[in-house]
């Protein structure tokens, strides 16, 4: 790519593999599977032939913690991976989040529990949210909807990586990494961080630094974890994103992430031409989730319909900051084909008829 | 006056060992630290720390560690010597870390060739939870989870560790020691000598196992304990070079 402000027609896949690239990101650690496998494809040549580190790691499990070892050292490090495979690195986020190192993963969900498939859903917002590892820690989460999302938040993941030496997943999912769309991929928009402070780099002319998270002396432990927490609260207050569309006059509102997205746009001008003021909320980054802003739209007696592919995963933070000011319903189907424009109209207007949604059929 | 004994300059000042006494941990440590001085090393080392005792080195050395999750220790030191090919990178492990719960990792680390240095202590058990059967636990060794003695048919067969390493092709140098006596601590460094310039030749894996005591959970003396590395342990796992590549 010689002019990155040129549009290209692109996967998402590749996309998200180039933007890591332009962003700086020195190493790439990862193991096949579907559907995010072109993204490690692309890397392994392109790394190459740019002198950077690349390893066809014999497990997620090593991949996370190569990562790891790599971030520690001051350099920009990711790992991409799919949904059951994610599920073998929660052990080392959960570290990285205690050790505060600037993991970034990519997680192009496909289907589960187990196994599961290689359609796409969005049955990992919980694992990506509130984690699968052990004790008290927060992973900053950001979920694309477009290609050229891919790019922006691929970029904005490295730089809130290292700006709050906290692991970042980028939680993208099998339609999005699979399909071509147009993109440009501009200049890595964001300062480089100063890692000089803690960085591991041999302990010349300074005292050993050491990163880790065993702590012996309880009181120390407690500090350390209340240190997270307050981190996490200030991520929260700076970093938390979001899009409305048309939410000023809407009646209902239609939530959802990630390329959801796209179909609740679409439903919302077809219910509009119907009359039924809808408007759309997004969350960008969905830890830190925007509880304030859908609280606000509550307390102006907006109802809510949450639209996701899976069993009600994000519909549970929205009633959390609805606080029952206001009825929210679930649209959703466990995964598979996503659901259609028309398949959310009907469902929307059962809703404000006082039916039952058309939730969770095949 | 003559100075007879000094602290080497890789440890830290204040440290006090918490090890068990009669462990072999603190010899191994301070012969790691030994070399690091001898070759130079302290300022541009990074160490991947593993789980278990071995877990508290970075309490004892001097130098930069990060903490790698149980087993992982190899794989986070790739990580660190992919990103800083111009670190010194080592990892220092027990038998449980690399060859049970990290044995992907470690051998994986081994195939690829990484070009870092690996140390593991061999004592047969689990000595941080109490003495539980392991991967290197010998043949009729009764632990808390083999109270009748290892046998074949519910525990299967202790792991030779430095031999499987050997027959990696990325490995340049893999050895096996002790540290029951001073003969052998002395052979032990310059093991880990060889295996530290490995690296700094740049030729591949090095791998230094080292059969260690471990009283407490051997429920013996540190004289009976380092009898038993001497009459038990040697004898199974052969002290040696297995692999060197010049």
């Amino acid at each position: 790519m010689t002019n990155r402000d040129e549009k290209v027609l692109i996967k998402g896949n590749y996309a998200i593999a180039q933007a890591a690239v332009n962003a700086g990101c020195q190493c790439y650690f990862g193991y096949p599977i579907t559907p995010q496998t072109e993204i490690g494809e692309y890397l392994s040549g392109k790394m190459q032939e740019l002198g950077r580190g690349y390893v066809c790691a014999e497990s997620e499990l090593a991949a996370i913690n190569m990562v790891m070892g790599a971030v520690a050292t001051g350099v920009k490090a990711m790992t991409s991976s799919s949904s059951c495979a994610v599920a073998l690195m929660q052990e080392a986020l959960s570290y990285a989040a205690s050790d505060e190192l600037p993991v970034v993963l990519v997680n192009v969900m496909r289907t589960g529990p187990g196994l599961g498939y290689i359609y796409p859903a969005q049955g990992d917002y919980n694992q990506a949210v509130y984690g699968g590892g052990n004790g008290d820690y927060n992973l900053i989460v950001l979920a694309p909807s477009t290609v050229q999302e891919c790019v922006d938040l691929t970029y904005r993941a490295f730089y809130l990586a290292q700006k709050y030496r906290n692991p970042v997943i980028l939680l993208a999912d099998g339609l999005l990494g699979q399909m071509m769309e147009p993109a440009s991929f501009g200049e890595y928009p964001y300062p480089e961080v100063d890692v000089s402070s803690w960085a591991l780099t041999g302990a010349k002319g300074r005292d050993a630094r050491m990163i880790y998270s065993v702590a012996t002396d309880e009181k120390k432990q407690i500090q350390h974890i209340c240190d997270l927490h307050r981190k996490f609260e200030v991520i929260a207050e700076n970093e938390t994103t979001y899009e409305e569309f048309e939410v000023d006059d809407a009646d209902i509102v239609l939530v959802a992430f990630g390329s959801m997205t796209r179909n609740i746009k679409a439903a919302m001008k077809v219910l509009r031409a119907k009359g039924i003021k809808a408007g759309c909320f997004r969350p960008v980054t969905l830890n830190p989730f925007p509880h304030k802003q859908i609280h606000a739209l509550a307390e102006k007696g907006k109802e809510f319909a949450v639209v996701e592919m899976n069993m009600g995963q994000m519909f549970k933070d929205v009633k959390y900051a609805v606080e029952g000011l206001s009825n929210v319903s679930l649209i959703n189907r466990a995964c598979g084909e996503w659901l259609s424009v028309e398949e959310i109209v009907s469902s929307v207007e059962n809703v404000l008829r006082g039916g039952k949604q058309l939730a969770a059929s095949l | 006056m003559q100075q007879v004994f000094s602290i080497p300059k890789s440890m830290k000042k204040d440290f006090r060992y918490t090890f068990c006494p009669g462990c072999d941990h603190g010899i191994a440590i301070r012969l790691v630290a030994e070399v690091l001085d001898e070759l130079g090393l302290r300022e541009n080392t990074i160490s991947s720390t593993s789980v278990g005792c071995s877990v508290f080195l970075y309490d004892f050395l001097d130098i930069d560690c990060v903490e790698a999750p149980h087993g992982r220790a190899l794989a986070s030191a790739t990580g660190v010597k992919r990103a800083r090919p111009d670190k010194f990178v080592f990892t220092y492990s027990g038998d449980g870390d690399f060859a049970s719960i990290g044995l992907a990792e470690s051998m994986h680390s081994a195939l690829r060739g990484e070009n870092i240095s690996a140390i593991c202590i061999n004592n047969t058990t689990y000595g941080m939870t109490g003495g539980q059967l392991g991967p290197t636990t010998l043949m009729g060794q009764v632990t808390t989870t083999s109270p009748t003695g290892r046998n074949k048919e519910y525990y299967g067969y202790p792991i030779k560790i430095a031999e499987h390493i050997a027959l990696c092709d990325g490995t340049a140098f893999s050895a096996r020691v002790a540290l029951d006596s001073v003969a052998h601590i002395n052979e032990a460094k310059k093991a880990i000598k060889k295996a530290f310039q490995t690296q700094l030749d740049g030729k591949g894996f090095g791998f230094v196992e080292i059969l260690s005591s471990c009283p407490t959970n051997w429920h013996m003396t540190p004289e009976e304990a380092h009898e038993r590395v001497r009459n038990e342990m040697i004898p199974i796992f052969p002290l040696g070079v297995f692999k060197e590549v010049n």
